[in-house]
């Protein structure tokens, strides 16, 4: 795929790279090397300039604005800075993201507590975000993300506020939602986590991938 | 719409009302500042226009009778005057009544002694329906039988006429123009208020939320503050009116200036007021939403 703003910036040169069901990988690259660009394109928010995006059935690069939030619900998204909404509890916040999708009152019962059960957020389901410590707040991102059963969760930079113990803490949590079948891309900085892990690393620099592979490929000092 | 959506957005633009309390407050309170300010205005221009519509009605036509007539024969005219275009009402007076009415006027009786109501005419004293019709009405009045001549102060008539129109017209643009103002800052209002929540739209679009289900908690939001608003307005216009129009009857303006009823104005005013509530509501929360949708 490319990716050409209107300001002429070319964010994305030549990127292809694909995802089986199912598989954990990691994103890394320097500051504007276009990871956030990618991110974008695969949640339809901006369309590629050429090429094409095929994200859980769904042809991204043609698809019409009214598919766009059906897109949506089958790609789970982790923000750096949580995106929750602050008036709503813990538990609204996660029910909201099913009630978007038409889910009924009863589903949501069921699915709820036990998403929020599964990122250990079972006892502040009735908590404002603003109550919660960072890594809570970001496992009820990753609870909100994954309430809809989602074929892929991307995660853009989930770590980045937390301290490292928090972050690996989050990070065992995406480990343990790919388990369960869900497919997870994570774009991230953090260096020392990515070679604990040791998943597929694709490395990004300029517009262009510069390496994809297993572990060990995360190993640009400047990233 | 499924019903459980139905109740979902009601009860989310419900909430959503005092979760962002201040906003709202803000919002009810200019809604009810505009709308109390151009409804004062209309009050104020739908009494004058009744004040000068009472002058006007002073303004009367009086249609001599023929000499030769008795007074039967003259009193018998009365259902002729009457089918006269434009004449409301035509009341009868003899010449002997219109003598003592003279001399009722006047402070030295004696040098009246030596006259008789003879010298007087039986006439009629005729209210008009529209003043500005009056010329023809006297033109009309002196084509029926019996009528002798007419007398009508057409001069004031058409003053009246000239005043009417341009306290009409000044008042309609100048309702006009705070409509449009009250219009502007309440749209504003409604703007800014989502405005400030433009993040949680963006999370909604983000889960996957379609533009109506987000827009429609928005619709009901703006609905239910323009509804309050309105209503507040209302009653708080009814207060204000029933203090000012008490203070005037109380006070040297009872003699001669008597405001219209605020229950004859009540329901048209209060339609009025919930119409452009509830519309700045709806239309604004809708207008400043329709941005953020294009996530």
């Amino acid at each position: 795929m490319f990716k050409t703003y209107a300001n002429g910036t070319k964010a994305l040169k030549s990127v292809s790279f694909s995802l089986k069901p199912g598989e954990f990988a990691f994103l890394v690259g320097p500051s504007g090397s276009g990871k956030s660009t990618i991110i974008k394109l695969l949640i339809g928010e901006v369309a590629p300039t050429d090429g094409g995006i095929a994200v859980a059935g769904f042809d991204v690069s043609a698809i019409k604005p009214r598919r766009l939030p059906h897109l949506r619900r089958r790609v789970g998204v982790i923000f750096q800075d949580f995106r929750l909404i602050d008036k709503k509890t813990v538990y609204e916040n996660v029910a909201f993201a099913m009630r978007a999708v038409g889910a009924s009152g009863q589903q949501i019962r069921q699915r709820v507590p036990y998403v929020l059960d599964l990122v250990g957020l079972d006892m502040k389901a009735n908590a404002l975000p603003t109550e919660l410590s960072g890594g809570e707040q970001q496992r009820v991102a990753v609870a909100r993300a994954l309430v809809n059963n989602p074929g892929l969760i991307v995660a853009d930079e989930p770590t980045g506020n937390l301290d490292p113990a928090r972050s690996l803490e989050i990070l065992t949590l995406l480990q343990k939602i790919n388990e369960l079948g869900t497919t997870v891309l994570v774009v991230t900085h953090e260096k020392s986590l990515v070679d604990k892990l040791s998943r597929r690393v694709i490395a990004i620099d300029g517009g262009r991938i510069i390496s994809d592979g297993m572990g060990g490929y995360y190993n640009y000092e400047e990233f | 719409m499924k019903s459980f959506r139905a109740g979902y957005y009601i009860r989310e633009g419900m909430s959503s009302i005092f979760t962002h309390g201040f906003m709202s407050f803000a919002s009810v309170f200019i809604i009810v500042a505009c709308l109390i300010i151009m409804g004062s205005f209309t009050l104020l221009a739908v009494n004058v226009n009744k004040i000068i519509g009472e002058f006007e009605d002073e303004n009367v036509v009086l249609a001599y009778v023929n000499e030769s007539y008795s007074a039967e024969d003259a009193r018998a005219l009365t259902g002729a005057v009457e089918a006269v275009p434009n004449v409301r009402t035509a009341r009868f007076v003899t010449r002997e009544e219109a003598y003592d009415s003279f001399l009722s006027g006047v402070e030295n009786k004696s040098r009246f002694e030596d006259i008789d109501a003879s010298v007087l005419r039986h006439r009629f004293v005729i209210y008009v329906e529209d003043v500005a019709l009056m010329e023809r009405t006297q033109e009309n009045l002196l084509g029926t039988e019996g009528i002798a001549s007419v007398t009508a102060n057409l001069l004031v008539a058409r003053a009246f006429v000239t005043l009417r129109n341009i306290v009409s017209g000044v008042s309609v643009v100048i309702v006009a123009v705070l409509l449009v103002i009250s219009l502007f800052i309440m749209m504003n209002t409604v703007k800014l208020a989502t405005f400030e929540r433009r993040d949680e739209i963006a999370i909604m679009k983000i889960v996957g939320a379609t533009n109506a289900f987000i827009r429609w908690p928005f619709v009901f939001e703006g609905f239910i503050l323009g509804l309050f608003g309105s209503l507040f307005a209302f009653l708080t216009q009814w207060g204000l009116y029933k203090l000012v129009t008490d203070a005037l009857l109380s006070g040297v303006g009872a003699s001669f200036i008597q405001a219209i009823p605020f229950s004859r104005a009540a329901l048209p005013l209060c339609a009025i007021f919930v119409a452009i509530g509830c519309g700045v509501g709806i239309v604004g929360s809708s207008f400043a939403i329709r941005k953020y949708l294009k996530v």
